[in-house]
Parts: C-alpha cells; structure tokens; sequence
C-alpha cells in the first residue's frame, strides 16, 4: 500500500506534508529534558522543556527546583515570564501550514526554502535556550546564601555537568526527535523522492 | 585397595563428626558459627533494601502501633493512636485534640492491644488497620495510604473492650465484647450484687466502604469476661466466636474465683441470624452517650460528635442468635482455622488444647443437643461439639495461628514455648522455647483463610536476660522464626515499643504502593491554611490573634510579628507550602504549654501559645528540614495588656 503510494508521482508531496505533519509533534512531547541527579534525590528530579510550557515529573516539581535554587540565588523559573513560550508555537504552527501550502506547489525551490527556514529556526531555537542557560546560571542574587567565588550554574545544552551537588544532565526528549523526522522528510521530498521530469 | 578402604572410614569418620557437632549447635538455637551466618542471611535486608512483609505491633499500655520492617526486625514508625505523642503533635495541636474526646471528656491514654487488617474475601487488604482501646472501651482504625489515626469510635455499654477488633472476612463488621461486665445500663449498685446487675456486651462495628464506622447492634449477654474473638470464615463466614472467663460471675479475686468451674464457654453469635432480627424490628433502641472521632485528611482536622443511641439485641427474643460452647479452663485465644471449620479454644489454665467442629456445632443445634440454657442461651452438650483435642502440650496455651499447610501453632505462656501441631490429626510436631512467657504470636495473615506464612513472630512479655539491662524496667520482645521447614528455627529476636500484645503483618507489595508521599497543597481544606507566602497574615479578633503562617525551606513567613499582648490567645497555623517527598518543618515557640507541631508537605497544624510575660520570643523549625535549618527561626514581640504596640509581621524587610 505504501511502496504503492511512494511509486506515484505524488511521492514527495506525501512527504512533505508528513514534514509538516510531524511539526504537530512538538505539542504531543517536550524538546528538551534537564535531569537533576543527587543524592537525596533516589528518582532525580526531571523537567521537561516543551515547545509551549516546562513541565516536571509532579505538578510540584518546578517548585521543588526553584526552592533548591534560590539557595543560590537563581532566579526563580516562571513559565509565565518567557515569552518565548507564547510565540513559539505560533512559529510552528505557521510552519506547519505552511509545510502544506508548499506540498501542494510544484516548485522545489520552495520545498528546499521550506527546509532551510525550519532548519535556521531549530537553530536560533537551541541558541536561545542556551541564552535562557546562561543567564540562569550566571545572573545570581548577590544576597545568595550559597555563593561560592567563580561558581556558575548553567546547565549543559548537551551532556552532563556537576553543579555542586547535583549532576546536571540535558537531553533532546521525543519532541526533538518529530523536528528531525519533518527535517529528513522535507529533506527526501526534495532530493531522492522528488520526481525527475 | 586396603588403603582407599581406610580412607574412606576416616572420612565418613570426620563428616560424621562433622554434621553430630551442627547438630548439636542447632539443638543450642545455634550459636556455632555455621548456624549463625545462616540465620543472619535470612534476617539481613541489605542497606536501601526493602523488607518483605509489614508488621504492625500493637503498643500495648503505649497505647500506640508500631510498625516494623519483617524480616529485619526494624522499627519504622509509631503511629500515634490513643496515647498523646508529643513528637507528632498527637493530641497535643488544635487539629487532632478532638481525637481523643470520650464521653468522659479528652482522654490522653490508652490499652492497645489487637491490631486487625482490614480483609476482603477472608484474606488481609491492606486497606486500613483497626486496633481496640481496652481500658476506656474504643476502636480505632488507621488508614494505611497516610499510617495516619483516621477515626475513633467509642463503645457505650462496655467495660474494657478486650475481645476486639476481630474482623469478618469481607469486612462487613469488626466486633468489640466486654472484658469487663459492668450494670448495663451504668447504674450506683453494690458490687456484691453482680450476678443480679452485671451485664456483658458484644458489640458488631459496621464498616462502610469509605471505613467508617459505626455501633450497628450490640447483644446483651451474661455477665461474664468475653475475653478474646474471631470471626468464622468459608463455611462459618456468619458467626462470630467469643471466648468467655469467669461465668462464675465473681466479683473478687478472680485469679481464685474465675477458676473454679471445669469449663467455661465459647459464646457462638450467628450475626447473620442478628440481621434479620434487626430487620425485622427486634432490637430495641438504648439511650446511650459515645463519641465518634473522625478525623480528615483534607480538611487536616479531626472532629468529634456524640450519639445518642444504640441499637440493643436481647437473647431471650432471639432464639438461635447465640450459643454457648463449653470450653475448658477459662479459654483465652479462640482461633479459627483457614478452612472455618475447626475453633481452637486455648484454655489457659490446661495443658491441653480443646478443638470444636463448627460442622458438629451446626449438627448438635439441629438435634437440639443441648445440656443447659442460661438466660436464653442453649448451652451446647460438649461431646457434641468437640473435635479434638491436643494433648500434654504444654503448660498455659494461650493463642493459636495458622501457616495454610495443615499446622497449627500455639503459645504457651507458663511453659514458655511454641508448638507446632496438625490439624485434623492433633499430634505435636515440634516445639521451641520462647524468651520468655510468649503471649500472642502472629504469622502473615495467620488468622486469614489464606494464610502468607514464612515466619512466626512470638511477643513475649518478659525479656529477663536476653538483651543489655536497662534498670528495672526492661524492654519486652519479639522473636521471629522461620516456619518453612518441618522444624521452626529461630532467627531474631528484636524489643519492641510497649507491650506488643499482638500483631499482624502484610507482604509490603500490597501497602507500599498507596503510600501517600505528601498531601496535594491544592487539596487542603484547612479553614486557616494559606496557599502562598503573600497570604501569611496576624489577624486580631479581641484577645485571639491568629497567625496564618507558611514554611518553606528555609524561613517561615511572618518571622517577625509584633503587636501581641500578654492575655492574648494565640493561635499559630501553619502551612507547610512544601510540595515534595519527605520535606516536613516542625515549628515550636519558646514558653508554649504544649508540644511542638510537625507538619508534612500541604499539610496545616496549630499551636496555641498564651505569652505570659512581656519579652521578645524566638520560634524555630524543629525538623532539620534542610541546608539553613538553623536559619528558619523568627521572633514574635509580646507587649503588657495594655500597650498601644500595633500589630504588624513581615518577613524579609531587610535594613537599609
């Protein structure tokens, strides 16, 4: 039935729009896990960075990490104060429909543009989030409790890290995973499935 | 040839030598050092394991349940039930005083002594623990989500709720009968008139589907002591067997009076029987005045409110509601067996072991059998119902459980020992010592149609030599064994908080599961609670000033209140804002007539403190909560009666 429909002419729409489609899975799981290991801590302590909200393993759970921060003068993490989580799946969703406008044209060139806008966004993305790292980690209160000279707190974008006592680790979640997907599928739908006139 | 001969004549000579000397060290309860590694192995939970079974203690005149880890013997909790405990507040914060509250006004104390499980289909749930309050006649139960005191139900009509609260199989009712008779109702008689005025009472405790409960009828009886129970269950799921001591009806020196008939009874209630009876209008409504205590675990509070009657059944209108089976020497423990046919009456005075068929019991009613009535009650004729019995046991049998393999175990207090006997064909199977004077013994659902097995734990009552002295007042013990081989073996013997009188235990994948981690703060029902530091407010109301506080790790909000005067009545709730496992705060101020308060995450307490003299007093967290525990401290400023100090509170309003 598939190999049925990837023989059709309309191989690389299909595939275009499935790019579009997987934009939808940025809303279904987070991009991002940050995992705090420590030792009072036996099932660490998860957040997870969506494309719309940061969520924990408990409802409870950002509070819990905001308590343990403000004993080194982090500023207190606040869905609402970041605005990028307002606008951003706007983005998406303007890509996504986007996407479907593009399936339906016949020029490939918009195909490719497609691609490299969604590619730049997931760039400026990332690059963002380390810009919300790094001002976590290094904007501290002077009035801290815990301040010790040279001690910076911002998590790794990628891989593991010990911020005093806790092990820090972050990691693309499954939300990653679907932008990938639609980046490989729009990268198909232009190259091996586009049909050679 | 000769040679290899010879060889192995010395070997068999050295393995013979061998396995007579183990022999001899398990025969000693193993002190060799084979022996011992053995039994460490099988009590030792390695760091950060889990024990296999659940086993809650009953504290005795700690008035308390303790729960242990089995098979390590470790203590983990006591949860706090009909005693104050000042550690948790119990008893002591505005929120669990009502707990307490009897006919006879707040009661600090009491006698705990049998834990029971809640069942369904005749096999422990693990839903809720219910425990009887002797002296001041009461029945608690402990909701095993929280190990928290849920609701507490006094007994009118009784005196010392000892025969409770044994339970039927699918947790339709528990049962609460009078140790001691009393004039019912209360009345200023001669004592001497106790065979005219004396009343027993056997009450049958409704338990709704939430665990509520409630004195659904009571059965007025002789004036004998109705010592212990247990339900039947299978074939006898419907009856209700009570052991009986003293229907000589003695009112002084019982240890003389109370033993001088041959047999005493075992009072059989067909409760089903009691059902139609009060369907069909045969009871009769009985003024009375007891407290019902609840207490709820969104609201944080308990309450208590006082009913007015109950519902009373008297034998003489009730035929074949109750009967009597005749039981040597003042039975104490009355077991039922996992199938329900066999009741094991332990007469303590004997040395024997009197075994009745619930069948032949059915049988001998049927034919009438009977050899006696007292005050309505057939009294069954003893041949007629006996099974079996077993024999030169022991001296002083008192409690009887079941492993579900066909064996029976019983204690014998005065010979200090457990023995292992079958069922059906009554011979003794084996015996161990007991250090010393064993009283109940508990397996894993050793009293339930299906029952866990695996270990024996026996609760003795004195310890003697058996661990370092502490002066004259000694811990008493529980030893466990192992029951899975044909002999028991004695694995560890563990001391205990109070007297454990008996226990029960659970296998702790059935309970660990619902463990609540901390209460949702979104939950809280709390009139006084606050959701968030910006709420934390003194608000004065005359001479009450109440304090809505909150605590997070590391401050409390206020921490600095000024503004209140001596005279005042202070009222301090507070809000643990906390949101996560095991993050309790405790919080006491200096002067306070009472106990500190420890309250868990999303979870509101009060402490009432009433200044008495002008001054600045610290307050503090007790529970070393976190990093800057020593931090979370704060003052409240108390001015003379008259003073013009305004109230104010603030936290964090630093100088500039």
């Amino acid at each position: 039935m598939i190999s049925n429909l990837l023989v059709k002419e309309n191989r690389s729409r299909l595939f275009m729009l499935l790019a579009s489609l997987m934009l939808m899975g940025l809303f279904l799981f987070p991009l991002w896990k940050i995992r705090l290991e420590a030792a009072q801590y036996p099932n660490g302590v998860n957040m997870y960075i969506w494309i719309n909200k940061i969520t924990g393993d408990t409802p409870s759970t950002l509070q819990n990490i905001n308590i343990l921060n403000h004993y080194i003068g982090m500023q207190y993490i606040k869905p609402d104060s970041i605005p990028e989580l307002k606008y951003f799946p706007f983005v998406v969703i303007i890509m996504s429909l986007l996407g479907i406008v593009v399936a339906f044209s016949k020029k490939r060139k918009l195909f490719i543009t497609w691609g490299i806008i969604l590619l730049v966004l997931g760039i400026l993305g990332i690059y963002d989030f380390y810009l919300w790292e790094y001002d976590y980690g290094h904007n501290l209160s002077p009035n801290a409790p815990i301040k010790i000279p040279g001690m910076v707190y911002q998590p790794p974008l990628l891989g593991s890290k010990m911020l005093l006592n806790f092990n820090a680790i972050s990691l693309p979640h499954t939300g990653s995973l679907f932008l990938g997907f639609a980046m490989v599928f729009n990268f198909l739908s232009f190259t091996l499935l586009w049909k050679k006139k | 040839m000769e040679k290899s001969k010879f060889k192995w004549l010395a070997y068999l000579f050295i393995m013979g030598f061998i396995v007579s000397a183990c022999g001899d060290n398990s025969k000693q309860q193993s002190k060799g050092a084979f022996g011992d590694q053995d039994v460490a192995s099988q009590v030792y939970v390695s760091p950060g394991e889990y024990d296999e079974f659940y086993a809650f203690m009953s504290g005795g005149f700690s008035g308390q349940v303790s729960v242990y880890g089995l098979p390590s013997g470790r203590l983990f909790k006591v949860i706090p039930v009909f005693s104050v405990d000042a550690e948790k507040a119990y008893g002591f914060n505005e929120e669990t005083k009502p707990m307490l509250n009897t006919s006879l006004g707040f009661i600090p104390w009491d006698d705990s002594h049998h834990p029971e499980l809640s069942q369904t289909n005749g096999v422990p749930d693990g839903r809720w623990l219910f425990i009887n309050g002797n002296n001041t006649p009461r029945v608690a139960r402990i909701d095993l989500t929280t190990f928290e005191t849920a609701e507490i139900l006094e007994i009118p009509n009784s005196g010392g709720n000892h025969s409770s609260p044994f339970i039927t199989e699918n947790s339709e009712y528990l049962v609460a009968g009078t140790r001691f008779s009393v004039p019912i109702p209360q009345k200023d008689v001669s004592i001497k008139s106790y065979k005219e005025n004396f009343k027993g009472s056997l009450s049958y405790i409704k338990i709704a589907d939430d665990g509520e409960m409630s004195v659904a009828f009571q059965i007025l009886v002789p004036g004998y002591d109705y010592d212990l129970a247990h339900s039947g269950k299978g074939k006898s799921h419907g009856w209700t067997f009570f052991t009986t001591y003293n229907t000589e009806e003695s009112n002084t020196l019982l240890e003389i009076g109370a033993s001088q008939r041959d047999k005493d009874y075992i009072a059989a209630v067909n409760w089903k029987k009691a059902e139609e009876y009060i369907a069909a209008g045969k009871a009769k409504t009985m003024p009375a005045n007891y407290a019902h205590n609840t207490y709820d675990e969104h609201s944080h509070m308990a309450k208590s409110e006082m009913l007015k009657e109950v519902k009373v059944l008297i034998p003489q209108e009730c035929p074949g509601l109750i009967y009597y089976l005749p039981t040597p020497k003042s039975p104490h423990g009355v077991d039922v067996d996992p199938s329900g046919e066999y009741i094991v009456g332990n007469g303590k005075l004997s040395s024997d072991l009197t075994v009745h068929s619930f069948s032949k019991m059915l049988k001998a009613i049927e034919n009438d059998d009977f050899d006696d009535e007292v005050d309505g009650i057939p009294v069954i004729n003893f041949e007629s119902v006996v099974a079996g019995s077993v024999k030169s046991t022991g001296l002083g049998p008192l409690h009887t459980e079941f492993d579900g393999k066909g064996n029976a175990y019983t204690t014998f207090f005065i010979s200090s020992e457990v023995i292992k006997w079958k069922i059906g064909t009554w011979e003794v199977l084996d015996r161990v010592p007991s250090y010393y004077s064993v009283g109940h013994l508990m397996i894993p659902g050793g009293d339930s149609k299906a029952p866990f097995g695996k270990y024996l734990v026996s609760l003795n009552k004195i310890t003697k030599d058996r661990f370092l002295p502490t002066g004259p007042e000694l811990t008493q013990s529980a030893q466990l064994f192992d029951i899975t081989g044909d002999k028991m073996k004695l694995l560890l013997d563990f001391p205990t908080i109070g007297e454990p009188h008996y226990a029960q235990a659970i296998p702790a994948d059935i309970i660990m599961k619902n463990s609540v981690k901390y209460y949702k703060l979104d939950e809280n029902k709390h009139p006084h609670k606050i959701t968030s530091e910006d709420e934390a407010k003194v608000v004065r109301k005359g001479n009450v000033v109440r304090v809505y506080m909150s605590s997070i790790r590391s401050h409390f909000a206020p921490d600095n209140i000024e503004g209140v005067k001596v005279g005042d009545k202070v009222y301090f709730h507070l809000t643990n804002l906390e949101q996560d496992w095991d993050v309790p705060h405790g919080f006491a101020v200096m002067g306070a007539r009472t106990s500190e308060i420890l309250v868990m995450p999303g979870q509101t307490e009060t402490l009432v403190w009433e200044p008495q003299n002008p001054g600045v007093y610290p307050f503090y967290c007790t529970d070393f909560c976190s990093a800057l525990h020593q931090e979370m401290q704060g003052y409240i400023r108390v001015s003379p009666k008259n003073s013009k100090v305004e109230l104010k509170w603030s936290v964090g309003e630093f100088d500039e």
